[in-house]
C-alpha cells in the first residue's frame, strides 16, 4: 500500500467520517427516546420520567456537540480531500447536501438551545415542540445525507454531459435503488445503538448502586426497543443485501469471499481471505448456503471476485467487517431478547432486578452499536471501492493535489484530537453514570429573565 | 446589470446568501470566540458566567459557517475545491480549534472537577487557534494565495488583527449580558484592545493596495471616491463611539453599554462590504468569477427553492431564540 495523496486522503476522510458517525448514530434515536420520556412525563406526572429525561438530555447534549464539531470538518474535507467529486457531481450532490444543511442542521442546532436550556423560559408546549423538531431535524439530516450516499452507491436519474453529472429526474436521484434499504438499515442501527447505550449505562448504575428512579424507566424503554428492533434489523439487512447483489455484485462477492463465479456457492462462515492467491485459507463453509441466502435458490449463480477485473474492492476488510457486523448483531439479538424476557416477568415491579452477570454483559455491550455500525459502514464504503460513484467515477480521478506531507501532518493532528475526545467522552459518560444528579433542578420562574415573555 | 437574465442572476443570489451567512458567522461566532479569548483573564465563577452567556447560542452560531461553506460547496464547487486546497493547513488548524472549543463547552462541566482547568485552557486555546486561522485564511484569500514574503506578512497581520477584533466583540457582548464586577472588567478589556485593533485595521487597509493594485482603481477613481467616502468615515465614527462609552463608566451604568457591541458589529459590516466591493465579481481573486464557479442553472434552481423557503424561517427563529434568552446571563440549567 503506497501512502500517496490518494491513500492518505482516503485514510483521513475515513477517520473523520468514522469518528463523526459515532455521534449522530446515537443522537438520531436518542432524541426520540427523550421525546418519549417527555411525553410520558406529561401524561403520568411521574417524576421518575423527569429524572430519566434530565440525565439523558445531558448525554444527548454532549453527544450532539461532538457530532456538530466533527460534522463541520466534513463540509470542508469534501473540498480539501475530494475536489474533483464536487466538480463532477456538484449538480446532483450539491442540492442534496444543500437540503441537508438547510432543513435539518438548522432545525437541530437552533431548537437545540431551547430544548436544552429553555425550560422555564418557554411554555411546556413550546418546549415539547422544540424537542420534537430537534428529533425530526436529526432524522431529516440522515435522510438527505443517506440519499446522497446511496446515490453514490447506486446512481440513478442522471445523464453525463462533458464529464459532468446532470440530473434528469430528481425523484429517481433522491429515491435511488439502494436508498430505502440503506435509510431503514441506518435508522434501525441508530435505534439499536442508542438502546444499548442506555441499557449499558443503566446496567452500570445498577452494578455501582448509583441508580435514580429514572434508571429503571430508561432501562425498560431501551431493552424493549432493542428486543423489537433487532429482529427487524436482520430482515432489513437481508433485504439490503439482496439489493446490493442486484446493483453492486462485486461488493457481495467480497463480503461472501466468493472468488470464482459459481452455481450453488457455499457460505463461508469464517476464514482468511488471500487476494493474491485468490482463495480463502482455513475456510469453514456450509455447502450451497450462500446461493440459497442470496438468490433464494440452492443452485443460484453468484458472480466471483475475479470476474470483475480490477473493478472490485479489497476483499479482506470487507470480508472481516461483514462478519464482525453480523456477529455483533447476533449477540445483540440474544442479549436483548433474554433481557426483555427477564424484564417482562417483573413488569409490575417498580424497580428492576437483574442478575449481576447479565448486568456485566449489558455494560460490556454499551458501545456494541458503534462496533456494528462502523463495521457495517466499512462493508458498504470499502465495498464501493475503487469507485466514488459506483461503476462511473474512480476515487483516484477526484483526489486532491495537496502535497502528501500536508495530508499526513493534519491526519496525525486529527487522530490525536479524536483519540483524546473519544477517551474523554467514554470517561465522562462513566463518570455521569456513577454520579447522576439525583434531582432535576427546579425550573427557573419568569422573574429576572428580562424580556423572555414567551 | 439590469439586463441580466435569471441564469446570470442566480449565481449572484447565491453569492449574496453565502456572503450573508459568512458575515453572520463572523459576527455571531465572533463574539463566542472573543469570549473564549477573554476567558483566562477572569476568575473561576466569572468563567462560568461568561460561558453561560454564550451557551445557548454558539451551536446555532457555528452553523452559519456550515451554511456559508455549504453554499460555496453546493453552488460554487469549482471555487470550493480551489480555495480549500490552497488553504489546506489553516483550514485544518481552524477545524481543530473549533473542535476543541466546541467540546470544551460540555467537557468542562461534565468531566470530573479536576479536569475543569484543562478544558478551560482548551476552550481558550481552541478559540485562539480558530480565530487566528480564520484571520490567516482571510489574509491569504485577499492576496490571492500569494506565498511571497509580502503576502505572508499580510496574512500574518490579519491573523493577529482578527482575534483582536473578536475580543472587542466578545467584550461588547459581555458588557450587555453581565453585570457588576464582570461587566466592569469587560469594559476595561474592551478599552485595552481598542487601540491595537484600530491601528491594525488602518494598517491593513493601507497595505491592501500593496498586495492588490487593482483595488486602488476601484476605490479612488472619480466619482466613486465620493460615494465611498461614508464607509471609512462611518467606521471612524463607530470606533470613537466605542471609545467614548468604554472611557465613561457612568454611561455603561446608565444602560448604554450595548453601544460597544453595536458599533463593533457596524465596523465588521462595513469592512465586509468594503471587501466585497473590492473583490466583486470574482470569487477567487483574479482567477475565477462567480459565474464560472457556479453549477448549472437547473441545479441552482432546485437549491434556490430550498433557500427561499428556509432562509427566512431560519432568520425568524434565530430572532425568536435571542428573545427567549434575552437579558443577563445566569447559571444555565438543563430542563
Amino acid at each position: 500500500m503506497d501512502l500517496d495523496a490518494l491513500m492518505l486522503s482516503r485514510i483521513q476522510f475515513a477517520a473523520n467520517i468514522s469518528f463523526h458517525i459515532l455521534f449522530p448514530t446515537i443522537t438520531i434515536a436518542l432524541c426520540w427516546f427523550l421525546l418519549f420520556f417527555r411525553i410520558r412525563l406529561v401524561r403520568t406526572r411521574d417524576p421518575a420520567w423527569e429524572e430519566a429525561y434530565y440525565f439523558w438530555t445531558k448525554v444527548f447534549a454532549l453527544t450532539f456537540a461532538l457530532g456538530v464539531v466533527s460534522g463541520i470538518v466534513m463540509s470542508f474535507q469534501f473540498g480539501t480531500n475530494w475536489p474533483g467529486f464536487m466538480e463532477k457531481t456538484g449538480n446532483i450532490s450539491g442540492p442534496l447536501l444543500g437540503y441537508e444543511v438547510l432543513t435539518a442542521f438548522f432545525l437541530e442546532a437552533s431548537f437545540l438551545g431551547i430544548m436544552l436550556f429553555g425550560r422555564g423560559r418557554v411554555s411546556e408546549r413550546v418546549h415539547l415542540t422544540a424537542t420534537f423538531l430537534v428529533a425530526l431535524g436529526t432524522t431529516l439530516s440522515a435522510f438527505w445525507i443517506l440519499s446522497l450516499n446511496s446515490w453514490m452507491q447506486t446512481p440513478a436519474g442522471y445523464e453525463i454531459v462533458d464529464g459532468q453529472f446532470i440530473p434528469t429526474d430528481w425523484f429517481a436521484v433522491v429515491f435511488n435503488p439502494s436508498f430505502p434499504y440503506r435509510f431503514a438499515h441506518k435508522l434501525l442501527a441508530s435505534a439499536l445503538t442508542a438502546s444499548f447505550l442506555i441499557a449499558g449505562l443503566c446496567a452500570w448504575q445498577l452494578l455501582k448502586g448509583t441508580t435514580t428512579n429514572g434508571t429503571h424507566k430508561a432501562m425498560r424503554a431501551a431493552v424493549a426497543t432493542a428486543a423489537v428492533v433487532m429482529p427487524l434489523q436482520f430482515i432489513a439487512g437481508d433485504l439490503h443485501g439482496l439489493n446490493t447483489l442486484e446493483h453492486q455484485p462485486a461488493k457481495v462477492a467480497a463480503m461472501e469471499g466468493v472468488w470464482e463465479t459459481e452455481r450453488g456457492a457455499p457460505l463461508t462462515l469464517f476464514g482468511f481471505p488471500d487476494e493474491d492467491a485468490a482463495t480463502t485459507h482455513f475456510a469453514i463453509k456450509i455447502p450451497k448456503m450462500a446461493s440459497l441466502i442470496l438468490t433464494h435458490d440452492m443452485d443460484g449463480e453468484i458472480a466471483g471476485i475475479r470476474s470483475f477485473g480490477d473493478g472490485h474492492p479489497p476483499v479482506a476488510p470487507v470480508f472481516y467487517a461483514f462478519r464482525i457486523m453480523v456477529g455483533v448483531g447476533s449477540l445483540m439479538l440474544l442479549v436483548s431478547a433474554f433481557t426483555a424476557y427477564r424484564l417482562w416477568r417483573q413488569r409490575r415491579e417498580k424497580r428492576i432486578t437483574l442478575p449481576r452477570p447479565l448486568l456485566w454483559v449489558l455494560s460490556a455491550m454499551t458501545f456494541s452499536g458503534w462496533l456494528a455500525t462502523l463495521s457495517g459502514w466499512y462493508v458498504t464504503e470499502i465495498g464501493r471501492q475503487p469507485f466514488v460513484v459506483y461503476g462511473l467515477v474512480r476515487a483516484g480521478e477526484v483526489a486532491t493535489t495537496v502535497p502528501p506531507p500536508f495530508i499526513g501532518l493534519t491526519l496525525v493532528a486529527y487522530l490525536l484530537v479524536y483519540g483524546l475526545l473519544l477517551v474523554t467522552y467514554v470517561g465522562v459518560l462513566k463518570y455521569m453514570a456513577e454520579n447522576p444528579v439525583k434531582h432535576a433542578p427546579v425550573p427557573v420562574t419568569s422573574a429576572g429573565l428580562g424580556k423572555a415573555g414567551v | 446589470m439590469l439586463g441580466m437574465t435569471w441564469a446570470q442572476w442566480l449565481p449572484l443570489i447565491f453569492l449574496a446568501v453565502m456572503g450573508l451567512a459568512l458575515l453572520t458567522y463572523v459576527i455571531l461566532d465572533g463574539y463566542d470566540l472573543g469570549v473564549g479569548l477573554l476567558l483566562p483573564l477572569a476568575d473561576d465563577s466569572e468563567k462560568d458566567t461568561m460561558i453561560n452567556s454564550i451557551g445557548p447560542f454558539w451551536d446555532a452560531n457555528e452553523t452559519w459557517l456550515v451554511l456559508g461553506v455549504g453554499v460555496l460547496l453546493v453552488a460554487f464547487p469549482m471555487a470550493h475545491g480551489l480555495v480549500l486546497q490552497a488553504l489546506y493547513l489553516p483550514v485544518a488548524a481552524m477545524l481543530i480549534g473549533l473542535i476543541l472549543r466546541g467540546v470544551a463547552f460540555d467537557f468542562r462541566v461534565k468531566a470530573p472537577l479536576q479536569y475543569k482547568a484543562f478544558w478551560n485552557r482548551a476552550f481558550f486555546a481552541g478559540s485562539l487557534l480558530a480565530s487566528s486561522a480564520q484571520g490567516w485564511m482571510l489574509g491569504s484569500y485577499i492576496t490571492g494565495f500569494d506565498k511571497g514574503p509580502l503576502g505572508l506578512a499580510f496574512s500574518l497581520g490579519i491573523a493577529v488583527t482578527l482575534p483582536a477584533a473578536y475580543t472587542l466583540l466578545g467584550a461588547g457582548w459581555l458588557i450587555m449580558k453581565t453585570e457588576g464586577a464582570l461587566q466592569s472588567k469587560a469594559v476595561s478589556w474592551a478599552h485595552r484592545v481598542l487601540w491595537p485593533m484600530g491601528i491594525a485595521l488602518v494598517a491593513i487597509s493601507g497595505a491592501t493596495p500593496l498586495v492588490h493594485p487593482t483595488v486602488v482603481s476601484k476605490w479612488f477613481a472619480m466619482p466613486q471616491v465620493f460615494a465611498l467616502m461614508p464607509v471609512p468615515l462611518t467606521c471612524a465614527l463607530a470606533f470613537f463611539a466605542v471609545r467614548w462609552v468604554v472611557t465613561h463608566p457612568d454611561l455603561v451604568r446608565a444602560g448604554h453599554g450595548w453601544v460597544v457591541f453595536a458599533a463593533t458589529v457596524l465596523i465588521f459590516v462595513l469592512a465586509f462590504f468594503g471587501l466585497a466591493y473590492s473583490i466583486f465579481p470574482d470569487i477567487v481573486i483574479g482567477r475565477m468569477t462567480v459565474w464560472q464557479a457556479a453549477i448549472s442553472t437547473a441545479s441552482l434552481n432546485v437549491v434556490f427553492v430550498g433557500v427561499a423557503v428556509t432562509l427566512p424561517v431560519i432568520i425568524v427563529y434565530t430572532v425568536f431564540m435571542y428573545r427567549v434568552f434575552w437579558g443577563k446571563a445566569r447559571a444555565l440549567t438543563y430542563g
